[in-house]
């Protein structure tokens, strides 16, 4: 028999509409799970049994009332630290944030609560979703949950860890350079990171504005369809939302990608690239073939400036986005502060962590008066000229398919002391946040040493269907969720 | 001009716009309530929060950019300024940098005499407004009230074109009652609503403009014209010493008239200004753009001209009723209903009505209304009631709606305009008052208007004036032929 913290999403709102489980039962199953395991995994930041299971009791009623509408009604969904939450802390893993407590709800999270959802705890991050190893967090390294020794990724590698221990059964994280889709690489899961303007920022704290994103992350195709389908849409308290129709991608959902054509950029298979990961993408892809997709050999030749394009953009609006956290308000404050000035210094060098500050200063130094037009208005140029080329492309291809990382998850603190190891993570992500596209990871192989392997499959503007369906096709093909040992 | 030196200044004039609510969230645009209760996470820049443009404020300002005849950007964008202050909770101001809405307009002031002065406008952009530190014996450091926080402000950057505190000065006073006449600020200084910062520099007229200096903390009109004079003669006295001016930027202390240093060119500020990108390009479309002209009130200047040609006020008596929306409102209404004498009835407007609005009491807390000042000021016009008459009337017309005819026969105050009855009068007046006659015919011209007063005192004040006048004259005339 199996442990209801096993099921997907998708199995479980049939087996709570179908009245088989009550929310309550789940709620407790998952949240006896996170008590039994996290102290190995360090997923979650907060939980607070008897709010989720306030909430969970309040969607049975829903659900007995016949009133609930979501397909998420009575379903835990586990939350990034960095998306408002009102009356529950939002640290967004740093010391600067560790006693906030929001006045706000995210627009997401209304949304979830309007459903019926279950939130069932608050995930470990990299401080303000700087990093790739969710080492960068001020209160605890989550772990690999396939291999304790190793980084989940990150930024939102709470989120991707939690999920794959299944000490989660679905979660949102938020991207900005690759933050859901190389952790639910490095910790075997499904990460989608949807279309710039598709979900709500509404709530999200800014790291950069023009490139984040929340999305979501799930043991299967399904269950980020499920979950990308509740929270995306129009919201007026947002002006980069995107004021159209959204359709369900769950319902949407078919593993028929018969003539669908798939692009492979050779710039996103060779150097920087383990050959091995290049392989198993490429086997899956092969796999697509003999499923009916067409493959065509593709060029993105900006793709060599993106990460240099990313980390200027990304830190130039990242040290504007933080400049308000300065001791005045809300947050850490220095104590023994000579005046305003001091307070300034001492509250911003003690309440931020090394990432951070190194961001910040990167940011300011881009901005800076004599150097704007040599760096930023540079980085903007080559943000148009990426946006184009893969315009350019989908002229031809529906989709296009790299690796999510170029290599499996690597030692806690191999690369902590190595910042520019570290961006190289980041290396097939970022342009998809720099042309706001959709991607979703999907597990496509596993080390010899069972590591997982991610393949990513980059989709049109609002085209989250597409390459939702092949990465389920995908999925059909080369077997689900592979659970780690623990 | 003071020792052969030109002042040259530029002014830097910001505006809180009246908009209902603020510039990007839904909270009160209100002055005056209790600290710290308009505000929302929105505004107080809580982490995770955006900003959505209320777009009145983008129509209001493309209102002022026609009044000063500016080209108006359709496409611009907001852009973040960077800097650190307590009262500033985002840590940046949404402004514009590089693109401002309106660019490149000009403002004719009319000078004390008639002489029209062209002043160039560079720009007018949107941005919001930061909240304000309170000090007080009461507690330790400094608090914020963040109230102030986005609301919504236009500033309006002239070009170097004024040469004198009195342009200066003109200059401020046709913002503000443009501001007024189109409803887009309540331009009260005293509230803050309209605040500017002076550039200031001097030179000899023929040689490079010298180097500015920028003084903040300038709070009122009167406190720009002493502000500019007061660094112009520091100047001056630098350069005629044998110094160089250094561009600075200086803080007004009003209460001590000085100007202070506060940084120099070499501490200035990097505001690091980028696009905002939480907001989207903002694009106006042109019907828009030509609405907003094509319904713009007409402005106080041309208001002005028009009192003066088609009224024949006099130019200082027209601005004097324009100042002031409500009398110029007033004004139009009360000829609109039917009033025959404009300069008689501007009398009013500028006397009587000016009195009891300086008082603090406006017209709509009266009883007053344009048709009954019309028909007071037809009577007066048509000879049927004196002045003095006219007052008694007023007084009651105010304090209460009453028909003005049963009031004037009420209180006899109808005038004699009869001439036979006049007559009669004015033989009985000159017969018991012939040391007066004589003494106007030996050159005393002065006892005419003895001679008129007792006819009027006479009369109980009913005869009319003017005639009684006239009817003395030809009487005096007769005796001076005998």
């Amino acid at each position: 028999m199996k442990n209801l913290y096993e099921y997907s999403a998708f199995e479980l709102s049939e087996m709570l509409r179908d009245k088989k489980i009550s929310s309550v039962e789940l709620t407790e199953a998952v949240l006896d799970r996170a008590e039994k395991i996290d102290g190995k995994i360090n997923a979650y930041l907060m939980t607070d049994r008897e709010m989720s299971l306030k909430m969970a009791a309040e969607a049975d009623k829903l659900i007995s009332s016949g009133e609930a509408k979501s397909r998420l009604a009575g379903i835990p969904v586990g939350i990034k630290d960095n998306i408002s939450t009102k009356g529950i802390h939002t640290t967004c893993a740093s010391r600067m944030l560790e006693n906030y407590v929001p006045v706000f709800n995210a627009t997401v999270i209304d949304k979830l609560a309007n459903a019926g959802s279950v939130i069932i705890g608050k995930l470990n991050m990299d401080e303000f979703a700087m990093g790739s190893s969710t080492e960068n967090s001020y209160f605890a390294v989550t772990k690999n949950p396939f291999d304790l020794t190793c980084v989940p990724g990150g930024s939102s590698g709470g989120s991707a860890a939690a999920v794959s221990a299944q000490e989660a059964v679905i979660a949102l994280g938020s991207d900005t350079g690759g933050s859901i889709r190389q952790p639910a690489s490095l910790c075997g899961v499904v990460g989608l990171k949807p279309t710039y303007g598709s979900v709500s920022r509404y709530g999200l704290v800014a790291f950069a504005s023009s490139l984040d994103q929340i999305g979501s992350l799930g043991r299967c195709v399904k269950d980020v369809a499920l979950l990308q389908d509740e929270i995306q849409g129009h919201d007026p308290m947002d002006a980069t939302s995107a004021d159209r129709s959204y359709n369900s991608l769950y319902d949407g959902l078919t593993d028929k990608i018969l003539g669908l054509k798939i692009g492979i950029p050779e710039e996103y298979f060779g150097k920087g690239v383990k050959p091995e990961i290049a392989d198993a993408v490429m086997k899956a892809v092969r796999a697509l073939e003999a499923g009916g997709a067409k493959v065509v050999p593709i060029s993105l030749p900006s793709t060599k400036y993106a990460l240099s394009a990313y980390y200027i953009i990304a830190c130039a609006e990242a040290s504007s986005n933080l400049a308000r956290f300065d001791g005045v308000k809300y947050g850490y404050r220095a104590k023994d502060c000579d005046g305003l000035i001091d307070m300034y210094e001492k509250t911003r060098s003690e309440g931020f962590g090394r990432e951070v500050k190194r961001r910040i200063m990167l940011g300011t130094f881009v901005l800076s008066s004599g150097y704007f037009d040599a760096y930023y208005k540079k980085a903007k140029l080559l943000q148009k000229r990426i946006r184009q080329e893969f315009e350019d492309a989908f002229k031809n291809v529906d989709a296009i398919v790299t690796p999510t990382s170029p290599s499996e998850a690597f030692k806690i603190g191999d690369r902590i002391s190595d910042p520019l190891a570290m961006y190289a993570a980041d290396i097939c992500t970022v342009t998809v946040n720099i042309a706001g596209l959709p991607a979703v990871s999907v597990p496509c192989g596993y080390s010899e040493a069972g590591l997982p392997y991610g393949m990513q499959i980059i989709g049109r503007k609002f085209d989250e269907q597409t390459i939702l369906n092949l990465a389920f096709a995908h999925e059909n093909a080369f077997g689900g969720f592979r659970r780690p040992e623990l | 001009m003071i020792k052969g030196y030109e002042v040259v200044v530029g002014l830097e004039v910001h505006a809180e716009l009246n908009t209902k609510t603020k510039i990007y969230c839904s909270c009160r645009n209100s002055f005056g309530l209790e600290v710290n209760t308009q505000v929302c996470p929105i505004c107080l820049g809580m982490p995770g929060t955006l900003p959505t443009l209320n777009e009145k404020v983008v129509e209001y300002a493309i209102k002022m950019g026609h009044a000063l005849n500016c080209s108006i950007n359709r496409i611009c964008k907001q852009d973040r300024k960077n800097y650190f202050y307590p009262d500033l909770p985002k840590s940046y101001q949404i402004s514009q940098a590089d693109i401002p809405l309106c660019q490149n307009g000009y403002l004719d002031v009319i000078m004390e005499g008639g002489e029209v002065k062209r002043i160039g406008v560079e720009r007018i952009h949107i941005e919001e407004d930061a909240g304000k530190l309170l000090h007080s014996d009461k507690f330790d450091g400094s608090l914020v009230d963040f109230n102030r926080c986005g609301v919504p402000l236009i500033e309006i950057v002239s070009k170097p074109d004024m040469r004198s505190s009195d342009e200066a000065k003109a200059y401020l006073e046709t913002i503000r009652s443009i501001l007024k006449y189109i409803d887009i600020s309540d331009c009260k200084m005293q509230e803050g609503s309209i605040r500017c910062d002076v550039n200031v520099s001097v030179h000899k007229p023929g040689t490079p403009f010298g180097t500015r200096c920028e003084m903040k903390n300038v709070n009122s009109f009167s406190a720009a014209v002493r502000g500019i004079d007061y660094e112009a003669n520091r100047q001056i006295e630098i350069l005629e010493a044998g110094g160089t001016v250094v561009q600075e930027t200086r803080r007004w202390d009003d209460q001590k008239g000085i100007s202070v240093s506060m940084r120099t060119k070499e501490d200035a500020q990097d505001y690091r200004y980028f696009p905002e990108p939480d907001l989207l390009t903002i694009v106006v479309p042109e019907e828009k753009v030509k609405f907003l002209k094509d319904t713009l009130p007409e402005l106080p200047n041309a208001k002005i001209m028009r009192y003066v040609s088609d009224y024949g006020l006099s130019h200082y008596d027209a601005a004097m009723i324009v100042d002031i929306v409500e009398k110029s409102a007033f004004f139009e209404k009360s000829l609109e209903a039917g009033c025959k004498s404009p300069k008689l009835l501007a009398n009013w407007v500028l006397g009587e009505i000016s009195k009891f609005m300086n008082d603090g009491r406006a017209i709509e807390d009266t009883a007053l209304t344009p048709e009954k000042m019309a028909e007071l000021v037809n009577y007066i016009a048509d000879g049927k009631i004196s002045n003095a008459a006219g007052k008694t009337v007023f007084d009651i017309i105010v304090a209460e709606d009453r028909d003005i005819k049963a009031i004037i026969e009420e209180k006899g105050l109808a005038q004699v305009s009869d001439e036979s009855a006049l007559e009669n009068l004015a033989d009985e007046i000159l017969s018991a008052n012939e040391k007066s006659v004589s003494d106007y015919l030996s050159g005393k011209t002065n006892a005419l208007g003895y001679l008129v007063g007792q006819c009027m005192k006479a009369s109980k004040g009913k005869a009319n004036p003017g005639v009684m006048k006239e009817i003395i004259l030809k009487k005096i005339a007769e005796i001076s032929q005998k």
